[in-house]
């Protein structure tokens, strides 16, 4: 590809241009007449031809561009089709591999901004068709040749979160020899993961399968592992970004600690459990769960009072009051995120009560229950007397599903296998207790989760029942009163249950705005809250930022075999970056021309990336083009028009706004308005 | 002759420009009186262009990029809003109605806001009539 000699241009040459427009099967034929179209383009000037294709962006439809470009009839393409961030790059390619300049093209949406939004339109349709297409040869009769720029991606990735996603990621990174830094707020990696008891629908204990994984990402000499630190700020661009970590203070030295434990048994504070959902208090210096990676302990400084115990039983002097966070600058080339989700406070909805009678939890209070290493050790015993519950309701769609503005409005996708795995793995200890699931539908999409949900029923005897539950009371010995109807076979129900598990959707994480400011990634956030992905089909780990990658929950609700799927999948996107080494940027910056610079350096202040600098010998402002973006904010504040734009320059944008409005302007009778 | 407002639209690449791509796959239904034309950031938008296009007898121009806080270049956006007031003020002393140029936020995930916005547009501008420099229709 790199061997295809560019044909000579210098800009100047008399545009000669071919129109291509594409039917896009019926997306566009269907609506306007595309070969009128065509006759039309033709009449518009330097227009050497219009043509037609069924689909342009086929390889079909791009040899019939390379074969005009090679033979000479034209020097200056348009394609007429969907929206240039779909397929720009695509026709770019064509006419580079044809030796045009890529810059020489393009593109004019007749789709998405045409013809999906006019359908029912017919002329309306046509005439925005022939405006978009006139505007686009506007376009093409100033376009330059550039020289696309290159820079190094630098080897090395920074991942966010070490749950499941952000571990995947890290271990195929750094197995395929790149650097890896692994950024964890909380002081153990394994994420929502590691606090549940199993996993649907094969039943595998959920710690045996995550924590294997997590030492495995600690051991791993290429990965760098950074708990309990989070990032402060992020500057670069692709391939060359520099982000500042903030190591939070731990107040025990992370080198000196063996994990021996004394101090915390020591710890005469009793603090609130993260971990464990406040189910069980922990000490003030603690460790997250028994298996947690790396093994050393924190002290939580919001309730420690300092008494000095453990300092004195500390074998090893690790004990460190003053302690100080830790800033480290590191330079990546990509960045995945998978910060994962927050489950859903089902405090909102007041009507099941959580929060208010003690016997009412959440699923992943439930988890915790169930869980050997949880607050019970393993036997489920509900919070107000400790008893084992022979009686349980589920509650489904606890915050999902919900237009009522308390809760979210998509399905979370994963309540109802792991309510169904929950009551079976109760079932399983307890064979007579009575298990009860009010669902609207089950929702066992994926492979082997219906044959799970289908045995539940049948072999385990939980009762699921359609309905949704209306009401939710105490009674005098903290049982709890589910009022509800079971819809299928229309009558009311009540039930006094031990225990009753709230199934809680998920949600996005609440900082979740402060992580996409931070990545900048702000703009591809969508309505539910969650981060957008750059396509959700043909690209569903890139963001819009080019070298930021999404994977798990970050991006949406979904399970464990999904999170880690789209994990590997952002660890090749990354890979597939770094291996190539450089990524070419859009030669988009802008230049000042010395001569007609003032030197009034109102565009320095107006630079978001510090990219322009004045020559004071010269008394003008000079740009670095390696530093400028592209924004085009100086050129439009340039009080002596001395600043252009690559490809976006006012002589390129005029003549768009000039050719793009045919209307007779009748200057003599002009009125007020 | 019915008045078929001409609303030309100038968008930035990485929110508003989006949006429309997400309205257009949606495929929410909108009056077909918007061209757009694409910029890489709000910030690009000179007050000119707003200027040039009414010139040239554009009924309205709806100017669309990122939300304060979201621009793709930190904050592009914010200095071309920052220069909206004086161009309303400009378009005024030439007898031309502010409204004719509008400024919105839209982002990549906002296809509907922009759909409806559009539609509003269309209704408040046909409310307005047609630029006057056109001398009607």
């Amino acid at each position: 590809m790199e061997d295809i000699e560019e044909i000579e241009m210098s800009g100047r040459e008399i545009p000669k241009i071919g129109v291509y427009i594409c039917w896009c099967g019926i997306n566009i034929g269907g609506v306007v007449d595309v070969p009128k179209l065509c006759e039309y383009a033709e009449t518009l000037p330097n227009v050497t031809f219009g043509k037609e294709y069924k689909f342009m962006c086929s390889d079909i439809g791009q040899s019939m561009i390379m074969d005009d470009i090679k033979e000479g009839t034209i020097n200056r393409v348009v394609v007429a089709s969907c929206s240039p961030r779909m397929h720009e790059l695509t026709f770019r390619r064509a006419c580079r591999e044809a030796g045009l300049n890529q810059f020489l093209f393009e593109q004019a949406n007749i789709r998405e901004h045409c013809t999906w939004v006019t359908m029912d339109d017919v002329p309306g349709a046509t005439k925005i068709a022939k405006d978009h297409i006139r505007m686009a040869i506007a376009k093409a009769q100033k376009l330059k040749p550039l020289k696309v720029l290159k820079v190094k991606v630098e080897p090395a990735t920074l991942v966010v979160g070490a749950g499941i996603a952000g571990i995947n990621a890290a271990l195929d990174l750094g197995n395929s020899g790149y650097k890896v830094y692994l950024v964890e707020k909380t002081p153990t990696v394994g994420g929502h993961m590691a606090q549940l008891d199993k996993t649907f629908p094969t039943m595998d204990c959920s710690s045996c399968i995550t924590t294997p994984k997590m030492s495995e990402v600690a051991r791993n000499p290429n990965v760098e592992l950074l708990t309990y630190s989070t990032v402060e700020s992020l500057t670069g661009y692709v391939g060359n970004f520099q982000a500042r970590i903030k190591k939070n203070p731990h107040y025990i030295d992370q080198k000196l600690c063996t994990g021996c434990g004394s101090c915390a048994e020591s710890c005469p504070i009793e603090c609130p459990n993260e971990f464990d959902l406040g189910m069980k208090p922990k000490k003030a210096a603690y460790l997250s769960f028994p298996q947690a990676v790396p093994g050393q302990y924190t002290i939580d400084m919001n309730h420690c009072i300092r008494c000095g115990i453990c300092e004195e039983v500390c074998p090893t002097g690790a004990i460190r009051y003053d302690d100080k966070p830790e800033y480290i600058d590191i330079t990546i080339g990509t960045i995945i995120l998978a910060t994962g989700y927050d489950p859903y406070d089902a405090t909102r909805m007041k009507q099941y009560g959580f929060g208010i009678y003690p016997n009412v939890v959440t699923a992943l209070q439930m988890e915790r229950l169930l869980s050997s290493f949880g607050p019970t050790g393993g036997k489920v015993r509900r919070p107000s007397d400790l008893k084992e519950p022979e009686t349980i309701v589920f509650i489904q769609c606890v915050g999902s599903r919900e237009f009522t503005g308390k809760g979210r409005k998509y399905c979370s996708r994963v309540c109802c296998m792991y309510a169904t795995k929950q009551a079976r793995s109760y079932k399983e200890k307890h064979p007579k207790a009575k298990i009860y699931i009010f669902y609207i539908d089950i929702r066992a999409f994926g492979k082997g989760y219906e044959e799970f949900y289908n045995d539940a029923g049948k072999n385990y005897g939980i009762v699921f029942i359609r309905g949704r539950v209306s009401e939710v009371y105490e009674t005098e010995d903290h049982n709890i009163v589910v009022r509800a109807e079971d819809t299928l076979i229309q009558r009311q129900l009540e039930l006094e249950v031990d225990l009753l598990v709230l199934s809680i959707g998920l949600e996005p994480r609440s900082d979740i705005d402060d992580i996409a400011r931070i990545f900048n990634v702000t703009a591809t956030k969508t309505e539910d809250g969650f981060l957008m992905e750059a396509h959700p089909k043909l690209r569903p780990v890139d963001t819009l930022t080019d070298g930021i990658f999404v994977a798990g929950t970050v991006v949406g609700p979904k399970d464990i075999p999904d999170t880690v799927s789209q994990a590997k999948a952002a660890a090749s996107s990354a890979a597939t970056l770094m291996a190539r080494g450089e990524v070419e940027i859009e030669p988009y910056y802008s230049t000042v021309l010395d001569f007609r610079c003032a030197g009034c350096k109102s565009c320095i202040g107006l630079c978001p990336y510090k990219a322009i600098t004045f020559n004071e010998l010269k008394k003008i402002a000079v740009i670095n083009e390696i530093l400028c973006k592209g924004c085009g904010t100086c050129v439009a504040a340039c009080p002596s028009k001395a600043i252009v734009q690559n490809h976006f320059g006012d002589d390129q944008i005029n003549p768009i706004i000039e050719t793009a409005i045919l209307k007779k302007i009748n200057k003599r009778e002009v009125k007020v308005e | 002759m019915v008045f078929d407002p001409y609303i030309l639209g100038i968008f930035c690449n990485w929110c508003s420009y989006a949006g429309a791509d997400g309205a257009g796959t949606s495929r929410m239904q909108r009056p077909a009186n918007l061209r757009i034309l694409r910029v890489m950031c709000g910030g690009r938008v000179d007050p000119q262009f707003v200027v040039n296009a009414l010139m040239n007898g554009a009924d309205g121009v709806l100017v669309s990029h990122c939300h304060p806080g979201d621009c793709h270049y930190i904050e592009g956006n914010l200095k071309t809003v920052r220069k909206m007031p004086i161009l309303h003020l400009y378009l005024k002393q030439f007898g031309i109605n502010p409204k004719r140029a509008k400024y919105i936020y839209v982002s990549a995930s906002e296809g509907i806001k922009l759909t409806e916005t559009i539609k509003e547009y269309v209704e408040e501008i046909e409310e307005l009539g047609p630029n006057p420099i056109t001398g009607g229709f």
